[in-house]
């Protein structure tokens, strides 16, 4: 192994050891990171995914504060079970405006990614509040806090911060940020503007105990719209393939 | 000479500076206990979910970052800084570049960002990806602390008398460079201060796919760099050192420090394994991972193979005992890392306590054990000791440490492959077995026997924090001493 002869060149400067680990450890990542960003296939083109309305956003934000991460994945699998379990398997295009993506790493509790629409707003309130209400089983922790009053004054620059790392919101989304959010957690506001600009967004006041917007309105409005973007019985999979 | 230094020997007067490692020393066991405690907490919770009381700043989701980043980053952070900074200025015969200055600022700047990260995530201040939670003011912090560290660890390397670079420095120097390019890689995010928002909320630069493979880029080699390379360092000094054995092989440290550098970073996809990721980078993924076996064997050998001649010592001497059992278990879980990684044993692994099983297999036998080792044999150096309080409080340590280990990954593996398995099960008539909470309830018992575990490695570390401050105090406990390997040879 006479090639390990050279090998002191290594050993006796250290700026070319230096050099010699940089470059070592700097190919991997660039040949499996730099790609996605350049191959188009990495995301799908399906119809329907859209940007997070202000309410969901913020519910999201909490989502990311609380953790959940941690114990709960959105992201599911091509498995039979899976599938069956849970719903259609993940794709790409369905996480592409998540600033950080949540797809988790651990089921403590079940997957979420299509968790929108299979409860009703009050099952969530009550789970919440107090998991084992409606799952005796449940070791989640409660989550009664989350009935305080939303903050949600830096919505706007929230919304302006997501567009310049790549999430399309218009000025007009902008403009009718705060008007928004407020709208979609009040019954009987006007919602057609909002769901023109956010299709499919679950309106109406979840947190029924507690008359300002809360937490929680915000954290089931973001619930309630997971995996339910993207139209699967319309789709064709050619589509995705 | 000085309280703040020591001289090696009478021919050479380098002095080296100690002082500061011996605050890094103290620094690694206060971590070490607060880490595994907070850890056991959050294992009683999952048990008993009263435990999170329905309180915002101690439940599950909120702590869980606090345990990962007191473990890794405090305790294994500040066990690498002493070691490293030892090593580095013993190796090359040269003191410490920058001096007391430099290293108590390193201490300073990172100890406080441990502090402020832990509170961060307790007020909700989290970026929401997993071992990189603290947010972008604490990233920048950081970034200037791993700086410092890289100066003070190259301009020690650059003064050196010895002609060459020890094998220990080559892994500590992989270490070093390879974190400063995963962090600032996977933590590039553009915060809401920017237009008016709050300072302490930023969102990432990248989104959903991108986002993911960068983030596991950056967790995989996490556990790569600073908790595998950095303590094979520790390994290729402490042991030889304790063993008074020379490294087995020059020739295998080469082949496999260049080998386990160079996979170590193509390994990351096998954690996005069936996910929207593309094939192609899984499969790369699952090919590295697997190839990552043998480099990761090359260490283990050398590491245990140092001991040749020198075996008799397990039974003598309970420090070379915790150093042994740490490659051992590094063995073991580079065995069943890369099992995991194939595809189809992860479709049943990945989501399961099975990945807590295999985290814990590795952190606790391999990385906690090898600190365990490498501090005790600091300890009495550093404060200039004829020996430690007890050998004894040692084997004590140990044993009750392995027991708590044991008790922990078996039950993780019970539990991760039960769930795995009833997730997928059908009945007679084609319907999933289970639901989900069915499985959660079935989790119960093993719940409680890991975290029982985890009680053990407390008491493990709260056992080696008195032993410590014993012998700091100049203490020697009166207990039977273990017999010398050359009174146990005249023993026959």
């Amino acid at each position: 192994m006479s090639i390990l002869k050279h090998h002191a060149k290594f050993e006796t400067n250290v700026i070319l050891l230096m050099v010699g680990i940089l470059l070592t450890v700097i190919i991997g990542g660039l040949v499996e990171v730099l790609p996605l960003f350049t191959i188009q296939e990495t995301i799908e083109k399906v119809d329907g995914v859209r940007p997070y309305s202000p309410l969901e956003q913020v519910g999201r934000d909490i989502y990311v504060r609380e953790g959940c991460y941690l114990c709960h994945s959105q992201m599911i699998r091509p498995f039979r079970d899976e599938v069956e379990r849970y719903g259609h398997y993940s794709l790409a295009a369905e996480s592409m405006y998540d600033h950080p993506f949540q797809w988790g790493s651990k089921r403590t509790g079940p997957d979420l990614a299509r968790i929108g629409g299979k409860y009703t707003n009050d099952w969530h309130v009550r789970h919440l509040n107090n998991p084992r209400d409606v799952v005796p089983e449940s070791i989640m922790p409660g989550y009664k806090f989350l009935h305080r009053p939303l903050a949600a004054d830096d919505i706007v620059a929230k919304m302006k911060t997501l567009r310049v790392v790549g999430v399309p919101y218009t000025e007009d989304d902008i403009a009718n940020a705060k008007a928004d959010l407020v709208a979609q957690a009040t019954d009987g506001a006007s919602t057609d503007a909002l769901l023109q600009r956010y299709p499919k967004a679950s309106v109406g006041k979840k947190d029924k105990a507690v008359a300002a917007v809360t937490e929680m309105d915000a954290l089931v409005a973001y619930l309630q719209v997971l995996g339910t973007m993207v139209d699967f019985s319309t789709m064709k999979p050619e589509a995705i393939r | 000479m000085t309280q703040a230094t020591t001289a090696h020997s009478a021919q050479d007067a380098t002095p080296y500076y100690d002082n500061v490692i011996q605050k890094f020393v103290l620094a690694a066991t206060f971590w070490g206990v607060v880490g595994f405690l907070v850890g056991d907490i959050i294992a009683w919770q999952l048990a008993f979910p009263v435990l999170n009381l329905d309180f915002e700043f101690i439940q599950f989701g909120r702590l869980r970052p606090v345990h990962t980043s007191a473990v890794i980053f405090a305790f294994g952070g500040n066990v690498l800084f002493a070691t490293s900074l030892f090593v580095v200025q013993r190796t090359c015969r040269a003191s410490m570049w920058g001096g007391a200055v430099l290293g108590n600022f390193i201490w300073w700047t990172f100890n406080l960002f441990i502090v402020a990260a832990a509170l961060s995530y307790v007020l909700g201040q989290s970026q929401g990806k997993e071992y990189a939670e603290p947010e972008w003011w604490l990233d920048l912090w950081l970034t200037v602390t791993w700086v410092a560290y890289l100066v003070a660890f190259v301009g020690t390397l650059y003064k050196r008398k010895e002609p060459h670079i020890y094998v220990a420095n080559w892994f500590f120097l992989a270490m070093i460079i390879t974190i400063a390019m995963l962090h600032l890689g996977n933590n590039l995010a553009v915060p809401t201060v920017i237009f008016g928002g709050t300072w302490w909320k930023s969102y990432q630069l990248y989104a959903g796919v991108q986002d993911a493979m960068t983030q596991w880029w950056y967790g995989h080699n996490a556990v790569g760099f600073f908790l595998t390379a950095g303590f094979l360092g520790i390994m290729y000094y402490f042991v030889p050192k304790r063993a008074e054995r020379p490294v087995y092989s020059y020739r295998l440290s080469i082949v496999h420090f260049w080998a386990l550098i160079f996979l170590y970073i193509w390994a990351g996809p096998h954690h996005l394994h069936y996910t929207a990721l593309p094939d192609w980078a899984q499969t790369l993924g699952m090919t590295f991972s697997v190839m990552l076996w043998m480099p990761s064997w090359g260490g283990m050998i050398n590491g245990l193979m140092t001991l040749s001649g020198a075996w008799e010592k397990l039974r003598t001497d309970p420090v070379i005992r915790f150093l042994v059992t740490s490659i051992a278990f590094y063995g073991m879980s580079t065995f069943e890392g890369p099992m995991m990684s194939i595809k189809a044993v992860n479709s049943l692994s990945h989501y399961t306590d099975w990945g807590i099983g295999h985290v814990h297999s590795g952190a606790l036998g391999w990385v906690a054990f090898v600190s365990f080792g490498a501090l005790y044999y600091l300890v009495p150096v550093l404060w200039n000791r004829k020996s430690l309080y007890s050998m004894r409080l040692v084997s004590y340590h140990f044993w009750v440490a392995t027991i708590g280990i044991v008790l922990y990954i078996t039950a993780m593996w019970i539990s991760g492959i039960m769930q795995g398995l009833m997730w997928r099960a059908y009945d007679n008539l084609g319907f999933l077995q289970y639901s989900f909470v069915e499985t959660v309830a079935a989790m119960h018992p093993y719940y409680i026997i890991r975290a029982t575990g985890g009680v053990l490695f407390v008491l493990g570390g709260v056992i080696m924090a008195y032993n410590f401050i014993r012998t700091i105090k100049g203490d020697v406990r009166s207990e039977t001493p273990y017999e010398t390997p050359a009174a146990a040879a005249a023993r026959g």
